[in-house]
């Protein structure tokens, strides 16, 4: 039996005729940090969004623990135990920032009133946002919601924290405060599965990187091995259908990143 | 001389069927919102079992139907018609006012229909993914979001049925119309009494108006609309 906290085997879904995931398979054990990297529209987001069932997968397992979730009829109680943050923030525009994290502890956890304040304001704080308690999402800047979003998952203390693309809808200038709690996390022992391109802080944090393309994962190995010239991709993607001619080098791992650099 | 005599007779006769037009405006206020909101929902958020796609379409036809329709023919339709053959008797403020409000749901819904569809589809994705159900998502986060939104629409339906609610004087309902056409019959003197009637209709008008803004003002979403 695997420890993995999240066992993931054969996931497709398909949009109309548009294959966007073929057969993904993964695993993820306590305190990963693993980063999903390619091209846009290779189904990276439709992966997250397909654990936690935001997007229903066609075929395919997920287990969270020893829990197969595919299919769980109590799909609320899985949410919750996996925090999500998304591109676009979606905070909640007519709350401020403290009750944008409070809304779930006290609608969904059942939390007293001034537990959840108090509890919320420390989750703020653990983003350094504790100051902006008051604030409406409108008065904040792009980094600030973000941070916010982030408090908000954190609040329902999930087992795994999933990022999609959290820093692409933000200036460069702000991308920094959002990866810096990012790297607190991770460094605290958070499980994490993120989507990002921002390649310095997928080297500092990732314990591994997957290369997504075509609705696959196509090579992955840690950060070292994907800029160490010389190391070759551990393997791909079991349940993908082009893992039949696995690659023994991350050529197109370097390729992509060397498009994303110029 | 004589105009000003008639109108200070009459003048506390018409103003007397100022809370009876009140009353009409607000019940169908009410039930246009209490029937009006869940049809706006059903319209965005149905769909995903046959039972909602059914009610969303029926939304639909009722929206239609009531839309299609002058006031005045849907008011007898109901008087004459629809209530005597469902053996519901009212008295015919009750009739007018439920019509009114019948009519004003499916504009209400449409404002509201208009103020879901504005929310980002990303907003119930975040609620969803906190563990929140599509009820309590919609009920917690989309709703009061939409609300908000669909007040500065929402209010247009005050004059609206403010002025609509003469029509009442048809089904000899007691409001201000009714009464201003019954001092006029017994003073003949139509022009200061019409006058008064608009002038007391145009300051009811100004101060609803007056406390829908400061609501509007009291409940906007910081960073949406004016300041």
């Amino acid at each position: 039996m695997s420890d993995a906290i999240l066992r993931v085997r054969g996931l497709s879904k398909r949009f109309d005729s548009e294959e966007v995931l073929r057969g993904v398979s993964f695993e993820v054990h306590k305190g990963d940090a693993k980063v999903f990297i390619g091209p846009s529209g290779t189904g990276k987001s439709t992966l997250l969004r397909c654990l936690n069932r935001l997007v229903e997968p066609d075929s395919g397992q997920v287990w969270l623990g020893s829990e197969e979730i595919t299919h769980a009829s109590d799909i609320d109680g899985v949410r919750r135990r996996m925090g999500m943050v998304f591109q676009n923030f979606y905070l909640f525009d007519h709350l401020t920032a403290l009750g944008n994290v409070e809304i779930g502890l006290t609608k969904v956890l059942k939390m007293p009133k001034r537990q959840a304040k108090d509890f919320a304001m420390s989750e703020l704080a653990r983003v350094g946002m504790d100051r902006f308690a008051d604030k409406y999402p409108a008065e904040l800047s792009g980094g600030q919601a973000q941070r916010v979003s982030i408090a908000r998952s954190l609040a329902m203390n999930p087992e795994i924290m999933l990022f999609d693309e959290p820093t692409s809808a933000l200036d460069p200038e702000l991308t920094g405060e959002v990866l810096e709690v990012m790297r607190n996390l991770a460094s605290g022992g958070m499980t994490m599965l993120v989507v990002s391109h921002e390649m310095e802080f997928v080297y500092s944090v990732a314990s591994e990187v997957l290369f997504m393309e075509g609705g696959v994962i196509v090579e992955r190995g840690t950060p070292g091995q994907i800029r160490d010239e010389n190391a070759s991709a551990e393997s791909r993607d079991p349940g993908a259908p082009s893992a039949q001619n696995p690659s023994k080098s991350f050529a197109r791992t370097r390729a992509f990143l060397r498009r994303l650099d110029g | 001389m004589q105009s000003t005599s008639i109108l200070i007779e009459s003048l506390p006769n018409i103003a007397g069927g100022l809370f009876t037009t009140l009353g009409l405006v607000i019940i169908a206020l009410a039930v246009g919102f209490v029937v009006g909101l869940p049809l706006g929902v059903i319209q965005v958020y149905g769909g995903s079992s046959i039972l909602t796609r059914a009610l969303s379409r029926g939304a639909v036809l009722y929206v239609w139907f009531l839309r299609g329709l002058p006031n005045l023919v849907l008011l007898f339709l109901f008087y004459y018609g629809i209530f005597p053959f469902l053996g519901i008797d009212l008295p015919p403020f009750f009739v007018g006012a439920t019509v009114l409000g019948l009519r004003s749901s499916a504009y209400q819904s449409q404002i509201f229909r208009g103020a879901l569809l504005s929310i980002d589809q990303g907003q119930m994705h975040a609620a969803r993914s906190l563990g929140m159900s599509r009820a309590l998502a919609l009920r917690s986060v989309i709703l009061p979001q939409a609300l908000r939104i669909s007040l500065p629409a929402w209010s247009n339906e005050y004059p609206i049925l403010l002025t609509d609610s003469s029509v009442c004087y048809a089904i000899g309902v007691m409001e201000m119309l009714t009464r201003a056409s019954l001092q006029v019959s017994r003073t003949r003197a139509p022009v200061p009494l019409y006058l008064a009637t608009a002038a007391i209709f145009i300051i009811m008008n100004y101060l609803g108006m007056s406390i829908l803004r400061i609501s509007e003002r009291r409940w906007r979403i910081p960073g949406f609309g004016g300041s």
